[in-house]
């Protein structure tokens, strides 16, 4: 029987177009690209020029701060543009895919009998490496850093997102096979997560070697810092791993098949989309082909196209490319309309945490939210709203108080290590006074982050 | 709604930035979003947001008060008559209290959102919505004959002490209506305590029996019996506590009415704007300061205060 950690906070924000249980392969993608700024705290260089002809698997550009991992193209065709930006930072490498995907044929290797170090290295050359990310900071892991706990969320709580067993369908034996080689290759214990609603059939407990945790409760219980916040809390200087569970079914192909698996599944969802669904489709396919056998509602104001979700994800347009970690795209209307007297309207419309708006009247309903601020930026105002969605044993308030004043010490004392900017993004949506806290706690683990691979160079001799 | 959205969206390009009263912007900003939702989509950060807004959470504390504002204003006129010896129709003790309480209010807000408009063309800010919960507080904090040019000195000193000074709304240190209180409490002790300032327009025609003297003041004499407060009489304690729960005794605006206070309370906890464990804790403190101090009667036999019991039924 595996353990339950009952969460009481959060908030399920109420949205229309979920996302059918249905899949049909997305429509070929011209082009596709990989972003450099999909990883946090990366320094690329490119491997690869325009007219290159590439296959799965062929790299694309690796990291200088963490030089073991690549990046490699998910699909076969060439390279016809690297994307540049000011000051010459690579913004992404964008490749003409071939109508049929060939791999790149990697030696095989025998993962059972193979050590810690040599199943790393496999991993790191193939471009497997790229998945596994640390908490803190959601970096991608160094290698040479063991981390005190691995943990695969079997559940996406956030808004719309998939459900996590149905990205797995038909990949199971992979998935095993990945969450064999990363107890493998971290020596430490995995856990898999899964919630009490969705985790009806007992999925987790077919997966041995695992020690399975199941969350109730909502939004954000699925994010692994807030899981891990109730495993294994991370003090300083300790790390966990944390890959996303179809991720993980791709190093375990690479492992069974010697391939790279460039393949995603991903959930197309939002009120502007007319059938929202799974689909098919491959790591960086553009948002063209995603979206191409939709019909997207017209609205006003457009639609914002974002790769991911509504909380979390970028906004890329419709010229734009789905986001490496991103099993999710969401489109919803923009909302620049001003609404009279609307500070004093009853509100039946408005979602909101508090019961401000005589929305409170239909617990149930559903509702089609636009990209609308509603309100102005204000100072902080001791709401107690924060406190109300964040469900750890962490001040909110106080630690982005301490963000706000560059008070190092002081974040550290307040738990800086166990959040993540994507665990303040309900803050961020409940605000009263329309603070942006996700991109505060990003600054605060970038400063942190710079001081780690600081810390891992030579000392420079004169 | 058609023609003035229209004319908003006309001038703003006048106060925005490189328009002739750019200066000026944050007095527009205040008025277009008064009348407007302003239109402004998400930039970063989660791209859709919680419907509330400053202004919501204010409007929710406004209407909290509102219950408070209109029984002192009922009251206020029901002390009079009675004091006087008059009797009176509902109407007209209300009307009274009205014409009492509204210039209070009217001054309290022209001069409090006066102060923060000239600091926030100063400073560039835009206005924010605090003072409108303030504005409301101060006047409910007051006797109801407080002359209107010393709620303008404390307005005034209240808004750029109390907050202005630290950088506005969510930097303050002090809570804006109580330093105003303060400031009068201290800068005019004759007009905001004692025994004749509780009870508007009593001059030399009183009801016989009448008394100016604060329950508090009764209690510390007597021991424990309130038998007439203002112009009336109380037949047993029971009577008297009820008359102060409902909140017909003499007294600042807003304040006699635990009844009106118990709405507002409600409404606040409600609606999530309020949380009840602050408010229980203000409570408790109360108590457990109280009969901390009773317990030290004992050591000041002339101080009757001492000796009162926190809650005596």
């Amino acid at each position: 029987m595996a353990k339950t950690i009952h969460l009481k906070k959060g908030l399920d924000i109420r949205l229309v177009g979920e996302a059918a249980l249905s899949i049909e392969p997305a429509s070929v993608s011209d082009t596709v690209m990989i972003k450099p700024t999909d990883f946090v705290g990366i320094k690329p260089k490119t491997l690869v020029q325009a007219g290159d002809e590439v296959l799965a698997g062929s790299p694309l550009f690796f990291d200088k701060n963490n030089p073991d991992f690549k990046v490699v193209s998910p699909v076969s065709g060439e390279v016809v543009e690297v994307v540049r930006g000011p000051k010459r930072v690579l913004l992404g490498i964008k490749i003409l895919a071939d109508k049929s995907v060939r791999s790149l044929e990697f030696p095989r290797i025998d993962a059972q009998n193979a050590d810690a170090d040599t199943l790393t290295h496999y991993l790191c050359d193939h471009g497997a490496w790229a998945f596994i990310r640390t908490k803190p900071f959601d970096a991608v892991a160094f290698p040479d850093i063991k981390p005190k706990a691995v943990v695969v969320s079997g559940f996406d709580s956030a808004p719309l997102a998939p459900s996590v067993e149905f990205l797995l369908k038909g990949k199971e034996e992979a998935f095993k096979k990945g969450l064999e080689v990363l107890a493998k290759v971290s020596g430490a214990k995995v856990f898999l997560t899964t919630h009490t609603k969705a985790n009806s059939a007992g999925w987790a407990n077919a997966f041995s070697g695992t020690e399975n945790v199941a969350f109730s409760g909502a939004h954000p219980a699925g994010s692994v810092s807030v899981q891990l916040h109730h495993i294994s809390p991370l003090n300083k200087g300790e790390f966990a791993w944390y890959v996303h569970a179809e991720d993980v079914a791709r190093i375990g192909t690479l492992i069974l098949e010697a391939r790279f698996d460039g393949s995603r599944r991903i959930a197309l969802t939002g009120s502007s989309v007319n059938k929202p669904m799974y689909l098919e489709t491959i790591q960086g396919s553009s948002m063209a082909s995603l979206l191409k056998d939709q019909k997207l509602a017209e609205t006003e104001f457009g639609n914002r196209i974002i790769s991911g979700n509504v909380l979390t994800g970028d906004e890329v347009g419709q010229d734009g490319y789905l986001g490496f970690y991103h099993h999710q795209v969401t489109v919803i209307p923009e909302g620049k309309h001003r609404e009279f007297f609307g500070w004093a309207a009853p509100g039946f419309d408005k979602f909101s945490l508090s019961r401000t708006f005589f929305s409170w009247i239909t617990p149930g309903k559903k509702y089609a939210l636009t990209t609308n601020m509603h309100g102005e930026h204000r100072a902080f105002v001791v709401t107690g709203e924060y406190e109300k969605v964040f469900p750890m044993d962490i001040y909110p308030v106080q630690l982005l108080k301490a963000i706000h004043n560059d008070d190092i010490e002081q974040q550290e004392n307040l738990g800086i290590y166990e959040v993540s900017p994507e665990d303040f993004a309900l803050c961020e949506f409940v605000c009263t006074s329309k603070i942006e806290s996700q991109s505060m706690v990003r600054s605060a683990h970038d400063l942190l982050y710079g001081e780690l691979v600081d810390s891992r160079k030579e000392p420079v001799h004169h | 709604m058609k023609p003035l959205k229209r004319l908003v969206e006309n001038v703003e390009p006048h106060f925005a930035e490189g328009g002739k009263w750019r200066k000026y912007w944050p007095l527009f900003d205040g008025f277009a979003t008064f009348l407007f939702t302003p239109g402004h989509p998400t930039h970063k950060g989660a791209h859709i947001r919680d419907g509330i807004d400053l202004k919501r959470t204010m409007s929710m504390v406004i209407l909290a008060m509102v219950p408070a504002l209109l029984l002192g204003m009922y009251n206020v006129g029901y002390q009079h008559f009675l004091a006087i010896g008059e009797q009176a129709a509902f109407m007209d003790i209300f009307m009274y209290g009205m014409w009492k309480v509204l210039p209070l209010v009217i001054v309290s807000y022209g001069v409090g959102l006066g102060v923060e408009f000239v600091f926030c063309i100063i400073k560039g800010h835009q206005i924010n919505e605090g003072y409108l919960v303030s504005g409301m507080l101060i006047p409910l904090v007051c006797p109801p004959d407080l002359p209107l040019w010393m709620l303008t000195l404390a307005v005034i000193f209240a808004v750029v002490i109390g907050k202005e000074v630290f950088g506005g709304t969510g930097m303050n240190i002090l809570n804006v209506a109580l330093t105003a209180r303060a400031f009068l409490f201290f800068a005019y002790p004759a007009d905001i305590s004692g025994d004749k300032v509780w009870i508007s327009g009593v001059g030399e025609q009183v009801v016989n029996g009448y008394t100016g003297e604060t329950a508090l003041a009764q209690f510390a004499k007597s021991g424990g019996e309130v038998a007439a407060m203002g112009g009336q009489s109380f037949a047993s304690q029971a009577d008297f506590l009820w008359a102060g729960f409902i909140g017909l005794i003499p007294g600042s605006v807003g304040e006699t009415s635990t009844l009106a206070i118990l709405i507002g309370a409600a409404i606040l906890i409600f609606t999530g704007i309020g949380s009840w464990r602050i408010m229980a804790s203000v409570a408790l403190g109360g108590l457990a300061m109280g009969y901390l101090l009773n317990g030290f009667s004992g050591a000041f036999p002339d101080n009757g205060y001492l000796a009162i019991p926190p809650i005596t039924i």
